[in-house]
């Protein structure tokens, strides 16, 4: 079979739960090795778009295919090729993080489970804390912990679920730039947010979900085009209190990596 | 695709024996329940129940050692609860896994630690007078029946996990099985009891496990007591093997 040039494929998908409708029609294609974020306001069906695509809900109606294999017909072809990173962060908070990143080399069957860890750890800023249990991590460890299990195997596909809903403003710009450095090296990314910053910074294509349809779908320069065009106003340009409290506490850990 | 399993099963065990041995807290809790009871009853009541037999600590040891694994189940109820709620059962569901191997693995450490509590119980047990003309058959099989009992009432606990809605939810199930061992022949007699209640005492599992128990630690002929036992184990493991399985295909996709 000639391997299709998406990644992902999704068409007129329907779910209900009892009769609440979540999703009424959902059509949405990503390339390989983009960033595509699904964007939406909490309850817009955001996590049933990715419980779907990740075989851990069968839609009602409707075709998705990840990686070229049917998400109903073929759930173990679909399974090989993704990695999920939920909304909750998905560890073992009882097993130290190297035993958390072990665990999941083990059961992808990855060589040298240990060296795996042990070079995920170091990327991720974790090296100090590996032999410490997941339960005293902070919530930005946490996720950066949960996102390097989901990176063991180099799955070709990475769907990310809010990865930084919940985050502190350093621990975002963190998990941000290695969504960027997974895009360069040629992994497709699914994201969803509720953070239209972050959908603006990261994502080649963005879609907007709204009551159960994708409202609008583009790049953001052509979702720009949907708006009048800008007027140039002379505005006096504040810093934000983002760029404020990231300045001050700049040098607070140094660098992390 | 079985190697799969079993390689899959063994790294799902290693994770929950981890979750066991780091919280010495569950062993103890489940324990320290049977021993004071074996305790109370050995030295408070004991001296007043006429059983017919000398060794009143022998009498009640199977009885302590259900009532062990009744409540032990609860934290296997308990386990599996918790990774339905954090977001690992469905990292694992996502996985090019074995899915079967996430529920094995619990029901494989239920086994473990439970046998680690037994053990335990049988040692204090020992200190308090506890002794047996039991060979290597019949150690055997007492190791057997209880291993089958723990089974059984391990899937009882994998419903409530899976199908629980609070944490109380996923263990509570295993107040009534702690008491079922007191309307038995596990502590007294039956004989002495009044007619619906020895009907009761007579015909549910426990007596028949007890009963089986004891017959082998005294190396006497367990009768048709080990084929009710079996029977009954067997029976409970099939039926909630069954409806753990209809909760578990209702919880994903």
């Amino acid at each position: 079979m000639q391997t299709p040039p998406l990644a992902i494929h999704v068409s007129g998908l329907h779910k209900s739960y009892g009769k609440m409708q979540v999703l009424k029609g959902v059509d949405f294609a990503v390339a390989k090795g983009s960033i595509f974020a699904l964007l939406g306001s909490n309850g817009a069906g955001k996590t049933t778009v990715v419980k779907i695509l990740t075989t851990l809900l069968k839609p009602d109606g409707g075709k998705a295919t990840v990686a070229g294999h049917d998400v109903v017909s073929k759930p173990e072809q679909v399974r090989e090729s993704f990695s999920l990173t939920g909304q909750s962060a998905a560890v073992d908070e009882i097993l130290t993080g190297r035993e958390n990143l072990i665990m999941v080399a083990k059961l992808r069957q990855v060589k040298n489970p240990r060296q795996v860890a042990d070079d995920l750890l170091q990327r991720f800023g974790l090296a100090e804390a590996a032999g410490r249990r997941v339960g005293t991590y902070s919530g930005g460890m946490r996720r950066r912990l949960d996102i390097a299990m989901s990176l063991i195997g180099n799955p070709p596909i990475i769907f990310l679920d809010e990865p930084t809903t919940g985050l502190d403003p350093e621990a975002r710009i963190e998990v941000w730039k290695e969504i960027q450095s997974l895009a360069n090296s040629g992994t497709t990314v699914l994201l969803t947010t509720q953070y239209l910053e972050e959908a603006e910074k990261l994502a080649d294509r963005i879609a907007i979900l709204h009551q159960g349809t994708i409202i609008v779908s583009g790049t953001l320069a052509e979702l720009r085009r949907l708006l009048p065009p800008a007027k140039a106003e002379l505005v006096e340009r504040q810093p934000t209190l983002e760029e404020i409290f990231l300045a001050i506490i700049g040098n607070k850990e140094g660098v992390r990596r | 695709m079985s190697a799969h399993v079993v390689g899959n099963t063994g790294v799902m065990l290693g994770r929950s024996i981890r979750h066991v041995t780091r919280s010495m807290d569950t062993i103890i809790t489940v324990t320290i329940t049977p021993i004071a009871l074996m305790l109370i009853f050995r030295y408070v009541f004991g001296g007043a129940i006429q059983t017919g037999t000398g060794n009143y600590t022998n009498y009640l040891m199977p009885g302590i050692l259900l009532i062990a694994i009744a409540s032990g189940v609860s934290y296997t109820g308990f386990r599996l609860f918790n990774d339905m709620q954090s977001g690992i059962f469905e990292r694992f569901h996502s996985m090019p896994i074995a899915r079967s191997s996430v529920l094995w693995g619990h029901v494989l450490t239920s086994l473990v630690s439970n046998a680690i509590s037994v053990v335990i119980i049988i040692g204090v047990g020992l200190l308090m007078g506890f002794r047996t003309s039991a060979g290597v058959v019949a150690w055997l099989a007492v190791a057997g029946i209880l291993a089958l009992f723990t089974l059984a009432l391990t899937w009882v606990a994998m419903i409530a996990g899976l199908a629980a809605s609070t944490t109380d939810g996923a263990t509570a199930f295993s107040y009534p099985l702690i008491f079922l061992p007191f309307l038995s022949s596990a502590f007294v007699p039956t004989d002495t009891m009044p007619g619906p209640v020895k009907a009761f005492a007579e015909n549910q599992p426990v007596t028949a496990i007890v009963n089986t128990v004891r017959a082998l630690f005294e190396q006497q002929p367990a009768g048709n007591d080990i084929w009710a036992a079996l029977a009954w184990c067997a029976g409970i493991l099939i039926v909630a093997y069954a409806l753990a399985m209809r909760a578990y295909r209702r919880k994903i996709a």
